[in-house]
């Protein structure tokens, strides 16, 4: 798939500096090759904005609502239920638990509490559901993968470890992963590393179908026959040689992934197998929200635009990626 | 072709029997007891909790309770633990349901999807190629159950329209063709709604796929030929870009049961996804892993079907 926003008039003009190295034949690494690509991307690069601004965010929020009382998301604030965005906080409140300049910037809700403290800590948590599960998937799906690809002749008995790693790979392709993950997450205490978990071991298998295809194509090039013949060790030849250079379309996979993980996330908040209390996340502040659309709608609009956001934003930063990484595309952008 | 068949069909068995074995062990190993669900009820003595255990072969080893669940699954008798119920006529009943909303929203996705893709490929580049782009990715990257809130609200506020469930509460003493106009109506909304992010994923592959192929020597060779513009498009690029799309046919097969349990709790629609749902609640074991190893049954049906399809459609693919 590509974005169709081609190079604006004013990007392509020539680069000098890359006109001299290209003429010269100085090749530019291929992590310079790729920027060069993505960054011509504007639907991309407004997603990589979008996606710095919530990491800041996110670590500022978690800086914030730790230790600053008045952002504490845990303070309920009774005398000040259900406040529109913008209001003012009641002068009844004591004086400890007064918002800062005594606002609400995104009201609050049916306790009282400050939602704008909710989401600066539901960023964190949210975005930490998504980085984590998508890392535990990683994990799994690099080793599956790269056992598969380069250890794939060795023998286990009657069957190849390729082709018994490959089957468990069609196992879980086969379940249903939202209703395994909802029935495990339903039979399982209740935590936030227990849904991490779970998505990530539910959504291992593509990297690990694409590390295998990387590995089986890499065995075959120059550089690690090279580095075999060097008398180079495996675990060297693996992590050094071979690992990095097949980190091109998981790391699109990764990002793609990222926002499924927090869609997944709200889907189960909405079923009420989500993140529970004290942790807010966005999918939870969501999923409560919904009991007060008529009332109070912006305990609804506030936390799905934002996951809109942030999830929109992943998902074009993930293909960007994917484009910059096409060799075709690059050849007619470059 | 036909030892193909017959190879891949037994090695699919035996990857269905594996399934059935690791989705039976993960739910017995997993905490929680159907006999917990209801632990505050002092109706309840431990002598009943003991005879419930006994008969539902609870205490017995797992292997045992798994050839139990495949000794009851196969002669059809395997009973619900919630309320002893037979558990394949209750998921047949449930699937009747499911069927047209499945029906529905795929037809949808797939009329809808296929104009807009090979617009949006033919104009590349233009106005409309990026704005359905962008919709496509916003709708791609929404929570589907707020743009489904969002919807109904707007459906009921400003068409004064019923979404909710399979029919309008005291409609049964109306004509058929209103009781009929009813359910269509309970059945198009949340089609619809269900059918947006499938439109807008499919009308992206459609588009890339359309890409590529434009981009084909034969497609240069038609219109050196002369043909008009219609002719290459439809009957030289179409035609070729459509291949990969048999096969999604197949694979569309495993949404009919896991795709659905969001949408059919907004809109109470008593499906199999529902059903899946509230056995999970109540820690209904039989029922969860049937309709576990059903969805598996169904998506390697599904694989299966669409590699036949690919073969049938493509002549350049030989099975064996």
């Amino acid at each position: 798939m590509s974005i169709p926003i081609g190079p604006s008039p004013v990007l392509e003009s020539p680069f000098p500096a890359h006109a001299d190295a290209e003429a010269l034949g100085i090749a530019e690494t291929p992590a310079q090759q790729l920027w060069r690509t993505f960054r011509k991307d504007r639907l991309a690069m407004l997603g990589l904005y979008l996606l710095l601004a919530l990491v800041v965010v996110a670590l500022l929020g978690n800086l914030l609502t730790d230790f600053w009382v008045v952002f504490d998301p845990k303070a309920v604030r009774l005398p000040d239920k259900l406040l529109p965005p913008l209001s003012a906080a009641s002068r009844a409140l004591a004086k400890d638990l007064q918002p800062p300049f005594h606002r609400y910037p995104f009201g609050t809700d049916e306790l009282g509490r400050n939602v704008f403290a909710r989401m600066l800590q539901g960023s964190f948590v949210s975005l930490s559901v998504g980085v984590v599960a998508v890392s535990i998937s990683l994990a799994i799906g690099v080793t599956v993968g790269g056992l598969a690809g380069f250890y794939g002749q060795r023998k286990l008995g009657p069957i190849s470890v390729d082709s018994l790693l490959m089957r468990f790979t069609d196992v879980m392709l086969c379940f249903p992963t939202f209703f395994l993950i909802l029935t495990v997450v339903a039979l399982l205490p209740p935590s936030i590393y227990n849904i991490m978990i779970v998505i990530g071991i539910t959504s291992w298998m593509s990297t690990a179908r694409f590390v295998r295809a990387e590995f089986l194509a890499l065995r075959e090039q120059d550089f690690v026959t090279a580095a075999k013949a060097l008398g180079l060790p495996e675990w060297r030849i693996i992590f050094r040689h071979m690992i990095p250079n097949a980190m091109a379309p998981v790391l699109v996979s990764a990002t793609i992934n990222v926002a499924h993980a927090i869609l997944t996330e709200s889907a189960l908040s909405f079923l009420g197998f989500g993140v529970r209390p004290p942790y807010a996340t966005w999918g939870n502040i969501l999923a409560d929200g919904r009991s007060y659309i008529f009332d109070a709608p912006w305990l609804f609009l506030i936390p799905g635009a934002a996951i809109l956001t942030v999830v929109l934003a992943f998902n074009l930063v993930g293909e960007g990626l994917r484009d910059a990484m096409n060799p075709k595309l690059r050849k007619r952008a470059g | 072709m036909w030892r193909f068949l017959v190879r891949t069909i037994a090695s699919r068995l035996l990857l269905l029997i594996v399934i059935s074995i690791v989705s039976h062990t993960v739910i017995h190993l997993a905490p929680g007891e159907p006999t917990e669900v209801d632990a505050m009820n002092p109706m309840m003595k431990a002598e009943d909790i003991a005879r419930i255990r006994k008969s539902f072969h609870l205490d017995d080893p797992i292997y045992l309770q798994y050839l139990h669940w495949m000794k009851d699954l196969c002669t059809g008798e395997l009973k619900s633990f919630r309320d002893g119920l037979p558990v394949v006529p209750k998921i047949w009943e449930r699937f009747l349901n499911s069927l047209p909303l499945f029906l529905c929203t795929t037809v949808i996705v797939w009329t809808a999807s296929f104009p807009i893709g090979i617009q949006a490929a033919l104009k590349r580049g233009s106005r409309y190629d990026r704005g359905t782009t962008f919709v496509a990715y916003t709708l791609i990257s929404i929570p589907g159950f707020f743009l489904s809130y969002l919807l109904i609200l707007w459906v009921v506020r400003s068409f004064h329209l019923p979404v909710i469930g399979l029919r309008t509460f005291g409609t049964e003493g109306e004509g058929g063709l209103q009781r009929m106009m009813d359910r269509v109506w309970h059945l198009v909304i949340p089609s619809l709604m269900a059918a947006l992010t499938g439109i807008a994923i499919l009308s992206r592959y459609v588009r890339a796929q359309m890409l590529e192929v434009l981009e084909q020597d034969y497609v240069r060779t038609a219109r050196a030929k002369g043909l008009d513009e219609d002719h290459v498009v439809y009957g030289h690029a179409l035609r070729n870009a459509l291949l990969p799309f048999v096969t999604m046919f197949g694979l569309l097969l495993p949404g009919l049961i896991s795709g659905s349990v969001i949408f059919e709790q907004i809109f109470a629609w008593p499906g199999l996804g529902l059903l899946g749902y509230e056995a999970i609640l109540a820690r209904d074991f039989p029922l969860i892993l049937t309709l576990n190893f059903m969805a598996a049954a169904i998506t390697l049906l599904g694989i299966l079907l669409s590699d036949i399809l690919y073969a049938l459609v493509d002549p350049r693919i030989r099975l064996e």
